[in-house]
């Protein structure tokens, strides 16, 4: 009996095994032998050139470029986006006609498919079709024609990518937040209320300093989310104007795939491996924290 | 130091439902330590939570010295309360949990190292001031939660069942501590709890609460002797008093008066109870008194024997409450052991009878015991 509850569980434990295996463990080990390689699209062979394509890569402009881009693109997301949920939190946390409803529009964007929503976007902030500038117009803020192109731009761009961006990560942090707030006993505000301390203090003192590690849990998650993300800015912007949104990722896909040297693509994307082992390691750190409090 | 005053006082969770509570009055005396008494979802938290500032009453009027609270935050009304699990900010050390309210209340900051140690030595706990929270036992977190409450020298201290966290054992010595405590700050203070021995213990007055109303305010042997009502009657005394109901009136008196005949019975001779008894002159002076005794013969059927006494549970036989349920205490001094499904003599001083409308329910002047 006990060796066949073990031949089962192998077997029900295989397809994931497997799926482990060939989706995310073969592409990797292809990636890194790639990255020591000079392989393009349609080599045939292997040609081992030690880290030629790391030394190329750091001396390429359009990289730091790059690596600068993502870190803008990943840090202010995440400020508005913990900002952003925050105060959905606290706004939904009491109960209200409709909470429910609202609560379900919120989670729309992180349900929706990601390229959809991109698309979406990229329309309402299209040149010619974008209704914000339409509105703008409307209200004489603009005159027509004379309307800023929000994709158009360097700053505006790299403006519209990271607000997109967050617009799709805050319903994935407010519903954290949300299970953050509602887990902290309701005595301990009412003590604060009671204590003297007003909305700001709660919130700054106790509230916020309570949820540190759910917070923390959200802000990590959100930076991977982040950091390895291409689709908002492929979609909207393809990495311009003049590379101006092009963030590590998809660099590292317009170098190898679209650009077909595959071996440079592979050592770009290389580089986002320390960062995200250390932000795996401060996730689990936090995650710990949690369950221990 | 103030004093509370609660004006027609009624809180309505749900329009159309019946209040948590309705129309309640009552007034604290200077310095005085009241309890609010009732089972669960008699309205005492809500009521207590409404002079907190932490519940909108629904109508009424609720004072703290000369001021009417009603619109003021709890801030303002300068009270403190120690809820039923201590809430201590979790991730603030005991000395900043403690300074808390003078942060709040912007204390020039050069007075809180002096208060927070005022408050710690007060309470006995100013070793434990670098400590957190989750490094204190349940009686050392209680402490830490009314030192906070007190830093600030409220007007009006709110107690939210502060003792049912503790273990039994702790609970009596921590009930000690709190008396000890209010009697020397004499702070006006307002105790919410369901157990009536620490009501009784503490209480210098207890409101007894049922379903949202008042059902009785008095000391504790007010409440306790001279129910206002059945529910009272019933709801203090482990067990209940015995209520023998008739179709216009129910009898009452309380276990512990009910008691063997040859005990009590006037015209038992002192040798007689001498011989009852392990040791002499046991018995409360007032049953050995004069007065008409009410004989009733108790059909125990089941006893229990909890070292000082025994509590006796059975029916009365003959007379018109034949089968009456009754429960008997008797101090377990009596020699006699009572063996279940035996007919014993049992008595109840006159006196001792209290009598309640039967429709109403509430308390009438004494009567001759209904025989027929």
């Amino acid at each position: 009996m006990a060796v066949d509850d073990r031949k089962v569980g192998v077997f029900m434990f295989l397809p994931a095994v497997a799926y482990i295996a060939l989706l995310i463990g073969v592409p990797l080990i292809l990636a890194v032998l790639y990255a020591f390689s000079d392989a393009r699209i349609g080599t045939v062979g292997f040609h081992f050139v030690g880290l030629e394509n790391f030394r190329s890569i750091l001396q390429s402009p359009s990289f730091r470029a790059a690596l600068r881009n993502s870190v803008v693109f990943t840090v202010s997301a995440q400020i508005i986006v913990i900002v952003a949920s925050s105060i959905l939190s606290i706004a939904l946390e009491a109960p209200f006609p409709g909470r429910w409803f609202v609560r379900f529009l919120i989670l729309l964007p992180w349900v929706a498919p990601i390229s959809l929503g991109a698309i979406g976007w990229k329309w309402i902030l299209d040149s010619i079709y974008s209704v914000i500038t339409w509105v703008l117009v409307w209200a004489h803020v603009f005159k027509p024609y004379g309307a800023p192109m929000w994709l158009g731009e360097p700053t505006l761009a790299m403006a519209s990518v990271v607000l997109v961006h967050s617009w799709r990560l805050i319903p994935f942090s407010t519903v954290i937040m949300l299970a953050g707030r509602t887990s902290i006993p309701k005595e301990i505000p009412e003590a604060a209320a009671i204590d003297g301390a007003g909305f700001w203090r709660t919130e700054f003192l106790i509230n916020i300093p309570m949820m540190m590690p759910i917070i923390s849990v959200a802000v990590l998650f959100g930076t991977i989310f982040t950091f390895t993300d291409m689709t908002v800015v492929y979609i909207l912007t393809a990495g311009g104007p003049y590379d101006s949104t092009q963030v590590v990722p998809s660099l590292a896909f317009a170098t190898g795939i679209q650009g077909s040297d595959l071996a440079a693509g592979a050592a770009i994307s290389l580089f986002l491996v320390p960062v995200l082992v250390l932000i795996a390691y401060f996730m689990l750190r936090a995650a710990h924290r949690a369950e221990v409090a | 130091m103030a004093v509370v005053q609660i004006r027609n006082l009624t809180k309505v969770f749900k329009a159309g439902t019946l209040g948590a509570v309705n129309n309640i009055n009552l007034e604290t005396k200077e310095g005085e330590f009241l309890v609010l008494l009732g089972p669960s979802g008699s309205g005492k938290t809500t009521l207590l939570r409404m002079i907190a500032g932490l519940e909108a009453p629904t109508s009424g009027e609720i004072r703290i010295g000369e001021d009417v609270v009603n619109n003021l935050t709890p801030r303002e009304r300068g009270i403190a309360m120690v809820f039923q699990s201590y809430a201590l900010y979790p991730h603030l050390s005991v000395r900043e949990n403690i300074a808390f309210p003078l942060k709040a209340q912007k204390v020039p900051k050069e007075q809180h190292k002096q208060k927070v140690e005022w408050a710690a030595g007060l309470l006995g706990i100013e070793k434990l001031l670098d400590r957190k929270p989750r490094q204190l036992s349940g009686g050392e977190r209680q402490r830490v939660a009314l030192a906070r409450a007190i830093v600030r020298e409220p007007r009006v201290f709110l107690l939210d069942e502060p003792l049912s966290n503790l273990d039994a054992k702790l609970r009596t010595s921590a009930r000690e501590e709190l008396d000890e405590f209010h009697q020397r700050i004499k702070t006006t203070t307002i105790y919410v709890t369901h157990d009536q021995v620490e009501a009784m213990a503490l209480g210098e007055r207890i409101v007894v609460l049922h379903q949202g109303e008042v059902r009785q305010i008095g000391t504790p042997q007010e409440v306790y002797d001279d129910p206002a009502d059945t529910f009272v009657a019933t709801f203090l005394g482990s067990p209940p008093m015995n209520l023998l109901e008739t179709d216009d009136v129910i009898v009452g008196f309380r276990p512990e008066r009910f008691l063997p005949a040859g005990l009590i019975a006037p015209w038992a001779p002192m040798e007689e109870i001498a011989k009852t008894l392990k040791h002499e002159n046991l018995l409360p002076a007032d049953l050995q008194g004069p007065g008409k005794r009410i004989p009733l013969r108790l059909h125990v059927e089941h006893s229990e024997y909890l070292g000082s006494e025994r509590v006796l549970y059975g029916k009365l036989s003959e007379t018109r409450f034949r089968d009456k349920p009754v429960c008997a205490r008797v101090s377990s001094s009596v020699l006699e052991t009572y063996t279940p499904n035996t007919s014993y003599d049992f008595a109840v001083p006159e006196h001792e009878l209290r009598f309640f409308d039967a429709k109403t329910g509430k308390r009438i002047p004494p009567r001759p015991f209904p025989w027929q």
